[in-house]
């Protein structure tokens, strides 16, 4: 019965619910206690918070039974990465800078989380200030791929990847700057989400590179996604960077699911399909054949900077990454090495102990593009190479409606696989990072399994604005296909 | 431009990045962002010269909030999370070097 | 004077006498922080605070709490909009946000968003006046808006205390060219600027309070032997008074002059240094700079976006633009016949100023109401404490006032007991000087027969009025006393003297 209940997907649930089938505590207290088995095993949770889940099930359910109007996500277990600030528990960003961190203030996707009377249940690993695309940066604890526990669940996003696939929650909450929700989905199997720059609100989330930073859902359906963007879309007045309704009007993003695109064109880059391995190759070329099927029209696109993004990608974010991460200076909140006594040595003990090695060596590096003597050549260049990708992006959506690649030129693998060489581990986000450079939304469905059953990613791109047509387009294939299916649990 | 780093430069960035890396720390650096910054050195063969930076992708512009007041943390808010305060203060350690701002 | 500044004079004087040719002028351009008189801070909804609980104004975005973000306070923008128009500088369209990045404990997010490439506005001038009677233009360079720091408190500790309260202040910088010559032009130049800033209501520019920050930079130009050298630039911090600034000046330039003469040494890339100000000692005192002090690296804020300004917005703002005082004082001299001190005194607060011109505009003479504000009305204002526009009468009143003087209704001294009446019970002149008995009598015929009537009582007086060259100026004045008295001190003195010339036939 409990695995039954754990099994249901975000909507199913909210909908028993709703409808008082279930009590949230049922399956609030179902999902404790599946995290409480899997957790020590999986760590996709940093933090749980029993007690406070429980009392908040326990009001959702009062307000249901007293049939007062409840939220779209009313009495469902939810997960949030632990780079989104928490007026409860800690908020850690999975740095030893930050481990007794206590938010004064709530993000605002939390606020909304909470209008939408869902249960929040804990809060995920990630690497180090989402800085990775292992999870192995994080300063406490390994997450491993509910596939395969020898192999990493991709990342940053990994605690909540982990934890939507392991059924420890229903959805979970991520944030991508350049990868961090797509590529640990389709390393989980499971659906992911980064909106449009400017879609969601960043207040509250810890910043790596501003510029780049989108919360987005990560959830085990495409309706699901549709859900809780459905929650967490919309202008913010404490976020400048925040679009407003008059510029791009938030959609029903569930109610757009309905139906489907006539005459899809599929714009599509021939050799970045060649460039993963076989079995990813094969799997996106069968999904391509999945929408061909449904009468799609597939177009050759050509995106010549794409191949550029890394390198544009790692100076833009690094810059902002080394201003951002300043305040972590054992001054006003954070760790501080205590033995300093004098100001400099203080500031620079405490960061250097505080910080893990992927945060400094990030640090270090957007330092240097930024200083003196270097701006033209590094950082102003990437800015406006930058242009050029996202004129890429603007250019393809002239010619069809969506473009598809694969999520990551590998599926999961193993530990310590590549933390040898940091740059090994950079170039894997080729497929992921041109978006954030360029602010368009970006999903991961899953879209096959490799010969070591380990799941398999496709990516597809829309416009600026549009998550409503792309989640529809990830929905056409997910209703004709049988995926996804999900890891075992033991 | 020479696009290998130098551990002079490794550590002068250290410095300025308020990093105290121990010497093993600045050999590894200087590796490793020299390897990254070889990779970096492709965004040469692009001529951007008649492109304008992008540093944002948002067409937005006029962000503005009224000049309304909100309520403040208050002193023991603000101060919950200091590592070491006085009664209304944050303290650090003495500051050796005067001029900064 | 400290004794190694004496020291260093002694051998400067040996010197000079020496190098009897040496000539040299001082150059100072400024760099002035103006707190913007909004009622929350730059980036967020903390109200502005002075002297509060320390760390009591503070919320998540200026302590710089991780996953806070900046948003624009759009009065600030327009304050610094506004201040910019009267400092005639070009107003950019396009105008963005920068982080100037450094660790300091008062900054929270150790960087500071401000403004760098392209700021608000570029190229203005501010027209200052000099003690000549002269203006001179100095040049603007830019003004641009930045959020303020904290405050760090050095305790005799081991131990530094940091109060973040005033991070994150609206502050509208303002840095000059190298267009003043001496002390007074430095002074000058900084009470037109606090008077202007006061003018337009965006800051309160109280240099006690910090609300006006002035960082000169000082060299010298020295010509030796018909060669022109230049001593290297200094910036002289911690001025917290105008006296200060002029000080720092003089001190400046004669440290500077005794520098080069014993080492020679000149303006270089590179070798410019920051001295404070020690108000104890009087002197600047070289501070230590970090090397790599000035490596801010400065890139934009993705947390903000531009701010794009299109004609209405601009003309908008222009609106609220007032006459500025050198404009104002000028218009006293030239349309008035004020002195150009008057002018000054008149202008030098908005407030009175706008008093003025409503009394001037109401009728009122303008010496009359200007020589009624000088000599009366300012002190009884700084004797409560107030302004003379607060004093409980209004312009209008003022104005009666002065027309009864130049009607002779009363005389000028008596007016300026009426003033001081106006202000302690608000009645208008016109009771107050019926009840005071203060009503000047214009009869010509009761002045004529007083007159008679003295005459005749005093004959000896009369001929030495008429006959005695030597006594006549004596008597005249005692003659003219005498009919005072014989009005009961109400008839018109001016009256008076003619009828009395006119009866003695001179």
């Amino acid at each position: 019965m409990s695995n039954e209940i754990l099994n249901l997907n975000l909507i199913e649930i909210a909908h028993l619910i709703s409808t008082g089938e279930i009590t949230s505590l049922q399956a609030t207290q179902i999902t404790l206690d599946a995290i409480e088995k899997h957790n020590p095993n999986i760590n996709a949770y940093l933090s749980v918070f029993n007690e406070q889940a429980i009392e908040q099930a326990k009001k959702v359910d009062a307000k249901i039974a007293s049939k007062q109007t409840i939220g779209p996500l009313a009495g469902v277990p939810i997960a949030v990465k632990d780079n989104m600030c928490t007026a409860f528990g800690t908020t850690t960003c999975a740095s030893k800078i930050l481990e007794n961190f206590h938010s004064p203030y709530n993000a605002t996707v939390i606020e909304k989380l909470l209008a939408a009377d869902a249960v929040i249940v804990g809060k995920t690993n990630l690497d180090e200030f989402a800085m990775g695309s292992s999870t192995e940066n994080s300063g406490f604890a390994q997450t491993k791929n509910p596939w395969d526990t020898q192999r990493v669940p991709g990342g940053s996003s990994g605690g909540s990847a982990a934890a939507v696939a392991a059924r420890m929650c229903y959805a979970a909450l991520g944030s991508d700057t350049g990868g961090s929700i797509r590529q640990p989905a389709s390393f989980c199997g499971i659906v992911g989400l980064k909106p449009t720059y400017g879609r969601v609100s960043r207040y509250g989330l810890v910043a790596y590179g501003s510029s780049l930073d989108q919360i987005g859902p990560m959830t085990r359906t495409v309706g699901d996604a549709a859900l809780m963007m459905n929650v967490i879309a919309g202008h913010d007045e404490r976020d400048s960077t925040s679009v407003n309704a008059d510029l791009a009007p938030v959609a029903d993003y569930k109610a757009d699911l309905c139906g489907q695109i006539k005459n899809l064109k599929i714009g599509i880059v021939t050799k970045f399909n060649e460039g993963a391995t076989p079995d990813v190759c094969g799997a996106i070329k069968d999904a391509i054949a999945v929408y061909k099927s449904m009468g799609a029209e597939i177009i050759e696109i050509d995106m010549p900077h794409f191949d550029y993004s890394i390198a544009t990608y790692y100076i833009v974010a690094t810059a902002e990454a080394s201003s951002n991460l300043a305040r972590y200076d054992g001054v006003h909140y954070g760790y501080r090495n205590k033995d300093a006594d004098e100001l400099v040595a203080m500031y620079s003990k405490s960061r250097a102990e505080g910080f893990g090695q992927e945060v400094k060596r990030r640090i270090m590096l957007g330092t240097y593009v930024l200083s003196s003597g270097y701006y033209d050549a590094y950082y102003l260049k990437a800015l406006k190479v930058r242009n050029l990708i996202r004129s890429d992006y603007t250019n393809a959506f002239e010619k069809c409606d969506c473009i598809m690649m694969p999520v990551a030129p590998s599926t999961a693998f193993k530990f310590g696989e590549k933390t040898a060489d940091p740059l090994q581990m950079y170039l894997s986000d080729i497929y992921t990072i041109a978006a954030n450079l360029a602010g368009v939304p970006g999903i991961s469905i899953p879209c096959g399994y490799d010969s070591q059953n380990l799941p398999i990613g496709l990516q597809i791109f829309t416009p600026a604005f549009t998550e409503h047509k792309m989640l529809k387009i990830a929905a056409m294939y997910e209703k004709n296909t049988n995926f996804p299916k999900l890891p075992e649990m033991k | 431009m020479n696009n290998k780093i130098d551990e002079n430069t490794v550590r002068k960035v250290a410095k300025l990045s308020r990093l105290a890396l121990a010497d093993n720390e600045i050999h590894e650096f200087t590796a490793q962002l020299s390897a990254v910054l070889e990779y970096i050195e492709k965004l040469k063969e692009l001529n951007t010269d008649a492109v304008e930076p992008l540093a944002h992708c948002l067409p937005v512009k006029n962000v503005f909030r009224p000049d309304e007041v909100r309520d403040s943390l208050g002193t023991d808010k603000a101060l919950a999370n200091a590592p070491q305060r006085d009664e209304n203060h944050f303290i650090v350690p003495k500051i050796l070097d005067e001029v900064s701002a | 004077m400290t004794k190694e500044f004496v020291v260093k004079k002694l051998v400067f004087n040996k010197l000079a006498k020496i190098m009897s040719d040496i000539k040299y002028k001082v150059i100072v351009g400024l760099e002035i922080h103006v707190q913007l008189c909004t009622k929350t801070k730059m980036f967020c909804g903390c109200a502005l605070s002075f002297a509060q609980q320390p760390n009591s104004r503070v919320c998540p975005v200026c302590l710089g709490m991780p996953g806070s973000l900046p948003v624009m306070n759009k009065q600030a923008v327009e304050f610094s909009i506004l201040a910019a128009m009267a400092l005639n500088l070009e107003i950019a369209r396009f105008t963005k946000w920068d982080r100037k990045n450094y660790y300091y404990p008062d900054l929270p997010k150790n960087y500071q968003i401000s403004q760098y490439d392209l700021p608000i506005s570029n190229k203005g001038y501010i027209e200052i006046p000099l003690e000549s009677g002269q203006t001179k233009k100095i040049r603007i360079t830019r003004a641009h808006l930045e959020e303020d720091a904290g405050k760090n408190t050095h305790t005799s500790g081991d131990y530094s205390q940091v109060d973040l309260n005033r991070a994150g202040t609206p502050l509208l910088e303002i840095v000059t060219e190298p267009d003043m010559n001496s002390a007074e032009e430095v002074r000058a130049l900084a009470i037109e600027l606090q008077r202007i800033v006061r003018y337009l209501g965006v800051s309160e520019a109280d240099m006690q309070k910090g609300h006006m920050r002035f960082e000169p930079n000082i060299n010298l130009a020295i010509t030796k032997d018909g060669i022109e050298y230049r001593t290297p630039i200094v910036e002289v911090k911690n001025l917290n008074s105008f006296r200060t600034i002029e000080r720092s000046i003089i001190y400046e330039t004669q440290r500077q002059l005794d520098e080069f003469i014993e080492t020679g040494k000149t303006l270089k890339m590179g070798n410019k240094s920051t001295r404070g100000w020690d108000d104890d000692k009087q002197m600047t005192v070289l501070q230590r700079e970090k090397e790599e002090a000035h490596d801010y690296r400065y890139f934009p804020d993705p947390d903000l976006v531009p701010v794009v300004w299109t004609d209405e917005d601009l003309e908008r703002i222009r609106k609220n633009l007032v006459e500025l005082p050198i404009e104002k004082r000028k218009r006293f001299i030239d349309n008035f016949g004020l002195s150009s001190y008057d002018a000054g005194v008149l202008t030098d607060e908005k407030s009175l100023s706008d008093f003025f011109d409503e009394a001037v505009s109401a009728g009122g003479d303008p010496k009359r109401v200007c020589n009624l504000i000088t000599q009366t009305g300012l002190k009884i204002a700084n004797e409560k404490g107030c302004k003379v526009n607060e004093l409980g009468f209004d312009a209008k009143a003022l104005a009666q006032l002065a027309k009864m003087v130049e009607e002779g209704t009363i005389g000028a001294s008596s007016a300026n007991i009426v003033l001081a009446e106006m202000a302690a019970t608000g009645q208008t002149p016109d009771a107050i000087a019926q009840a005071k008995n203060l009503i000047q009598k214009n009869d010509t015929a009761e002045i004529e027969a007083a007159v008679e009537a003295v005459f005749a009582e005093n004959e000896q007086a009369v001929d030495d009025a008429k006959n005695n060259p030597k006594k006549a100026q004596k008597a005249l004045g005692f003659l003219m006393g005498q009919a005072m008295r014989k009005t009961k001190g109400q008839g018109n003195p001016k009256l008076i003297s003619q009828i009395l010339n006119q009866k003695l036939g001179i």
